[in-house]
């Protein structure tokens, strides 16, 4: 039966002899038939994809390969930023995961072959399957913005994967004079949650005001406009004198000399637009440009912008077949790079990969998103669109791509707040529960 | 004041579900209902806080409350603008899925001398059209009982600033029962409808 399992013969017994022997073991006495799916990377799309194809065939075997013990989830992590939330709030482990059978092993896969069908971890492990989904998010360029590499991120946080990386940034926010500057760089698009650096600017905003009101957030914006801007805009007048003399938060678009082009992380300067003007800050947060995440790449699943172009009804690669990319390293057309869009794919890829391990019609899709934006207390606005397939492209369907409307009452905009935190609530439950 | 959390419902095992069609023999409904558990829960039982539990309505009911939504003749901040994504027979679809889901009850916190007073006051005026303590859907009344209780706090509010049409008969009974009870009332069979935790079993 050597091909029946996903472990090659070869790393049976060095598995078995591991902590993780005990579920593969069953797996290959009792369901050598079985038909095998690895999921790479257990963050939204990874986690619920895996949680799904087990729904629609609990026949399948489904291993989930992750290198990390929790997830930190980057929605609401921006509340962390504001003091509003706790780090454990959105930690998840992957418990909830192996209650619904499915195998999670913790490790860092770093070679992929389709032609052999196979993943490899940096451990050593090798898995075989029949369909693969890999669901890695996001990686930096780290040669995009002169001086601002692995080595500088303490001292100038991204915190674009949520964790260790916004405990430091908060921190540094803590540690803040009152009458500070804080530098928000978002990168040009497209890149993880389009709207989140201005929530960003907002939540931090909202903390300024009641700890450190002299203070100021600059945001230097590799972009000439930005999702929601509006509504973001209407936000900031209201509760931090946006436009006026005295307003919290400034923006400099690209064509004011706002894309950041240089940092120097000992001077905690950074120098944007074609002069290189230099702004300096008490605390600096990069958000540097981004693409698929490494194991996108050594799959050859990249195109040359870095991200994977895939068929829009089952996710599968248009580069490699039988391997489905879901979320943040996706070409998924109109849906955004955001946590929702990746579950939502990750509900569409798991009947594509069901039906293409049985003989059954996959169905016709249905996407949403909802992207929620917390702009101070008691203010909150969002995004919400329905898509479906057109041709091969995900359209919104007209009339349902609608944000919160402009000058909406103040209970509507604290109605916001409460459902956001439910969004999330059931959101991440659906993912890792 | 006193609080105590109510018992755990106990879960229905996925096996004991009513539906009998699995996700792979219908991809398209599947895929479809798929989008409202993101805010409504997995199967339409949501855990919370404010997003309400769409499990266990009637067909009628339910295609009728996403058909005001779109129309606009429902106050949200979101679903208004969501509902617009589907059609009438989308409604249909889902309305029949979840029709068939036990509507499941998590315990919330309620305060006892509340929901004594609740219960007291459903009994006299809202069992008429609320029937089996706010368990069972009659004729459009919706299901109170176990929904989360922040969402029957924001929906008795948009009655009661007329941002959402109360029926005739409603309106005159929560009239009567703040008059008689003043409008802490209101508060009171929230509480009462937040600590039943029945579990459904069949209810064909």
């Amino acid at each position: 039966m050597p091909d029946m399992s996903q472990i090659t013969r070869r790393n049976f017994i060095k598995i078995a002899m591991g902590t993780t022997a005990a579920g593969m073991v069953g797996g290959i006495t009792s369901c050598a038939a079985k038909k095998q799916v690895v999921v790479v990377g257990g963050g939204a799309g990874g986690a619920t994809v895996a949680k799904y194809i087990r729904k629609a065939d609990p026949s399948i075997e489904v291993t989930l390969i992750e290198p990390n013990e929790y997830y930190y989830t980057c929605f609401m992590s921006n509340e962390i930023l504001a003091g509003e939330r706790t780090i454990g709030s959105i930690k998840f482990g992957y418990e909830g995961l192996s209650q619904h059978g499915i195998k999670v092993v913790r490790g860092y896969v770093n070679n992929i072959k389709p032609a052999e069908k196979t993943v490899t971890t940096q451990e050593g492990y090798t898995f075989r399957y029949d369909r693969l989904v890999i669901s890695p998010g996001i990686d930096f360029k780290w040669d995009a913005i002169e001086g601002y590499d692995e080595s500088v991120v303490d001292k100038m946080p991204h915190a674009w994967r949520a964790g260790s990386q916004t405990i430091t940034l908060r921190k540094q926010l803590e540690t803040m004079k009152d009458g500070g500057t804080v530098i928000i760089a978002p990168p040009p698009k497209p890149f993880r949650c389009s709207t989140a650096p201005y929530e960003r600017a907002s939540l931090i905003a909202h903390y300024l005001k009641q700890h450190k009101p002299r203070s100021k957030i600059l945001i230097l914006d590799g972009n000439e406009a930005f999702p929601k801007q509006q509504l973001f805009i209407q936000g900031w007048k209201k509760l931090y004198g946006y436009g006026t003399g005295n307003s919290m938060i400034e923006w400099l678009p690209s064509s004011k000399e706002g894309k950041v082009v240089r940092v120097d992380a000992k001077q905690m300067a950074v120098y944007t637009g074609d002069f290189e003007d230099k702004h300096t800050a008490a605390v600096i947060n990069v958000i540097p440009p981004q693409q698929a995440g490494k194991i996108a790449v050594i799959a050859g699943l990249v195109n040359q912008k870095g991200w994977c172009p895939i068929n829009k009804k089952t996710f599968e690669s248009l580069q490699q077949p039988g391997i489905h990319v879901i979320g943040d390293a996706a070409q998924a057309g109109k849906m955004p790079k955001s946590a929702h869009a990746a579950y939502s794919q990750a509900q569409v890829c798991a009947m594509a990969v069901v039906a293409a391990l049985s003989d059954k019609e996959m169905g016709t899709p249905s996407y949403l998103n909802t992207c929620y934006s917390i702009i101070g207390k008691d203010y909150g606005v969002s995004v919400a669109t329905v898509y479906r397939l057109k041709g091969k492209m995900i359209a919104p369907v007209e009339g349902a791509d609608g944000l919160s409307p402009m000058d909406a009452s103040a209970e509507d905009r604290k109605r916001e707040v409460v459902y956001a935190h439910s969004w999330f609530k059931n959101l991440t439950h659906e993912m890792f529960g | 004041m006193t609080y105590k959390t109510t018992r755990y419902a106990l879960l229905l095992a996925s096996g004991l579900m009513i539906n009998t069609t699995t996700w792979a023999d219908d991809g398209s409904l599947y895929m479809l209902v798929g989008t409202c558990f993101s805010c409504h829960g997995y199967n339409g039982s949501s855990l919370g806080p404010t997003t309400p539990t769409i499990a266990g309505l009637d067909n009628d009911t339910f295609v009728q409350i996403m058909t005001e939504y779109k129309d606009g003749e429902r106050p949200s901040t979101i679903m208004g603008r969501i509902a617009k994504g589907y059609t009438g027979k989308d409604f249909q679809r889902m309305a029949e899925y979840f029709a068939k889901q036990p509507f499941v009850r998590y315990p919330q916190l309620v305060n006892t001398a509340k929901v004594k007073k609740g219960a007291i006051l459903h009994e006299k005026y809202c069992e008429r059209c609320h029937q089996d303590n706010g368990y069972t859907d009659y004729q459009a009344s919706g299901i109170l009982a176990g929904q989360w209780m922040p969402y029957l706090q924001l929906s008795l509010a948009d009655f009661q600033i007329n941002a959402r049409n109360m029926p005739r008969k409603m309106k005159i009974q929560i009239r009567k029962m703040i008059k008689g009870n003043g409008e802490e009332s209101i508060n009171d069979i929230v509480h009462f409808y937040g600590s039943q935790t029945r579990t459904d079993v069949d209810d064909d």
